[in-house]
Order: structure tokens, then sequence, then C-alpha cells
């Protein structure tokens, strides 16, 4: 028996074409990834259903919200708290998912980097633009008449 | 297969709803009439029909993100996918028939009802 030893099929031979993507570094990132969409879909499950049936079933359901619906929901920390923690999982789930859309089907490096910048600056602006809605908002502007929350001081 | 097209679909379809619904819930930094004015978009039939089809979009989501951990995790999970998708299909109409009552309900019943 001859001992002379046989090539790898794969890997850049004249017979396969050569993997085109460049290989992923050794770091732990894409297990934290998937992991966290397995924990964080299990939260949001809880806080998203929560908030659909206190939104949408309880009281007047759809018709009842106005803005005075919001500022009394954002009057207690129990709902700043449970909206802050919903807005920043669900947008870095969405985040992560729609990266992994956009790495399976942009086939050209730049492509794959454009759209990945578009998604994470405009994943940035919403998850900041909510948080400081969340944390500045006044549930009683000056000036305002219409649908305040009871507790307002009557104009 | 038909379950990982559903899952990315849905997933992507949440996700564009999301960012557009932090933005119009940010109008009540501007003012309650700004707000109250966007939100009333949301409750003609129209849009109340297109909130039950993202509740559709949601609840499918979220029972085939268990299946998916139930896949990864149990041990059985591979075994009995084809199974666990049609409890998923079967959770998805239980929550669903009685949302849709609800929902429906009160959305029709004020276009037509009176305000």
């Amino acid at each position: 028996m001859s001992t002379e030893s046989i090539a790898a099929p794969r890997s850049n031979s004249a017979q396969s074409p050569k993997y085109k993507r460049s290989k992923g570094n050794n770091s732990s990132f894409e297990m934290a990834a998937w992991l966290f969409m397995r924990l964080s879909g299990v939260v949001l499950i809880v806080l998203i259903f929560g908030h659909l049936f206190v939104n949408l079933m309880l009281g007047d359901g759809i018709h009842a919200v106005d803005f005075g619906f919001v500022a009394g929901k954002w009057a207690s920390p129990f709902w700043q708290i449970w909206d802050l923690v919903m807005l920043w999982l669900a947008i870095l789930h969405g985040t992560n998912g729609v990266r992994t859309i956009i790495n399976d089907y942009a086939e050209r490096s730049g492509t794959r980097m454009t759209l990945k910048t578009v998604l994470y600056v405009a994943s940035g602006v919403i998850v900041v633009l909510g948080t400081l809605v969340i944390f500045t908002f006044d549930p009683c502007p000056p000036g305002a008449v219409i649908d305040l929350p009871s507790f307002c001081p009557v104009p | 297969m038909w379950s990982w097209v559903g899952h990315r679909i849905t997933g992507v379809v949440i996700f564009i709803f999301l960012l557009v619904h932090v933005l119009d819930t940010s109008l009540v930094r501007v003012s309650p009439e700004a707000y109250t004015a966007v939100i009333g978009a949301y409750k003609n039939p129209i849009m109340g029909l297109g909130e039950a089809g993202l509740v559709a979009a949601i609840v499918f989501h979220a029972f085939n993100g268990l299946r998916i951990i139930a896949i990864d995790f149990w041990k059985k999970g591979p075994k009995y996918q084809r199974q666990l998708l049609w409890g998923v299909l079967a959770l998805w109409a239980v929550t669903m028939i009685p949302f849709l009552i609800r929902h429906l309900t009160i959305v029709f019943s004020n276009f037509f009802g009176g305000h």
C-alpha cells in the first residue's frame, strides 16, 4: 500500500472554486449572539404579549390610546422600565436578526458592509431616541389643552 | 423549511414596524395634538386589520421561536420538530381567535357605532 497522501478536496484546489469569504476570527461573538437571540426572545415574549394585552385588549383597546393614555402609563416607573427593557431587547434582537439575513443574502463584501452600516445607524438612532423620549417625557406639557391625563393641573 | 422562511419574513416585518412605532410614539415629546393626530390613523378599520396582521406575525414568530429553542436545547427536539410545528400553529390559532374577536370588535364598533 502506498502511503501517498491525498490533498483534501476542498480549499482552493483546481477542481473546487475558491471560497470567497474571509474566515471569521476565533472570537465567541457569534456564539454569544446565538445565545442572546434565544434568551432575549423568551423575555420579549413576556414583555410584548403584556404590552399588546394591556394596550389592545383591556379597556377600550386601541380606541383608548391617546396622549393621556401614554402619559398615564409612563407616570409609573413600572411601565417606564418595562418599555425601556422592551425597546432595547427588541432593537438588539431585530438588529441581529436582520444582520444575519444580510450576511446570508448579500454576497459582495461591499454590499454587506453598506447594508449593515445603514442597519446599525438606523437602530442606534431609534434606540437613543426611544430612550430619551421615555425619560424626558412631560405628561403635562405647558400650553397643551387636549387629551391630558387626569392628574395634570387644570389650566 | 417553510417555518424558517416564515420566521425570517415575520421577523423583518416586525422589525420595520418597530422602527416606525418608536418614531410615532416619539411624537408624545412634540405635543399631545401631534401624537393624538397620528395615533388616530391607527384607529380606522384598514389600520385595524393591519394591526391584526402584525399581531398574527408577532404571535407566530413568538411561538415558532419557542419551537427553535426546543429544537436547540431539548434532546428530543429535532426528532419532534414537525409535531412541534403543528403545536405552534395550534397555539397560534388558540391565541389569535380571542384576540381577533376582541380587537376587531373594538375597531369596527367604534368606527361604525359612534364618536
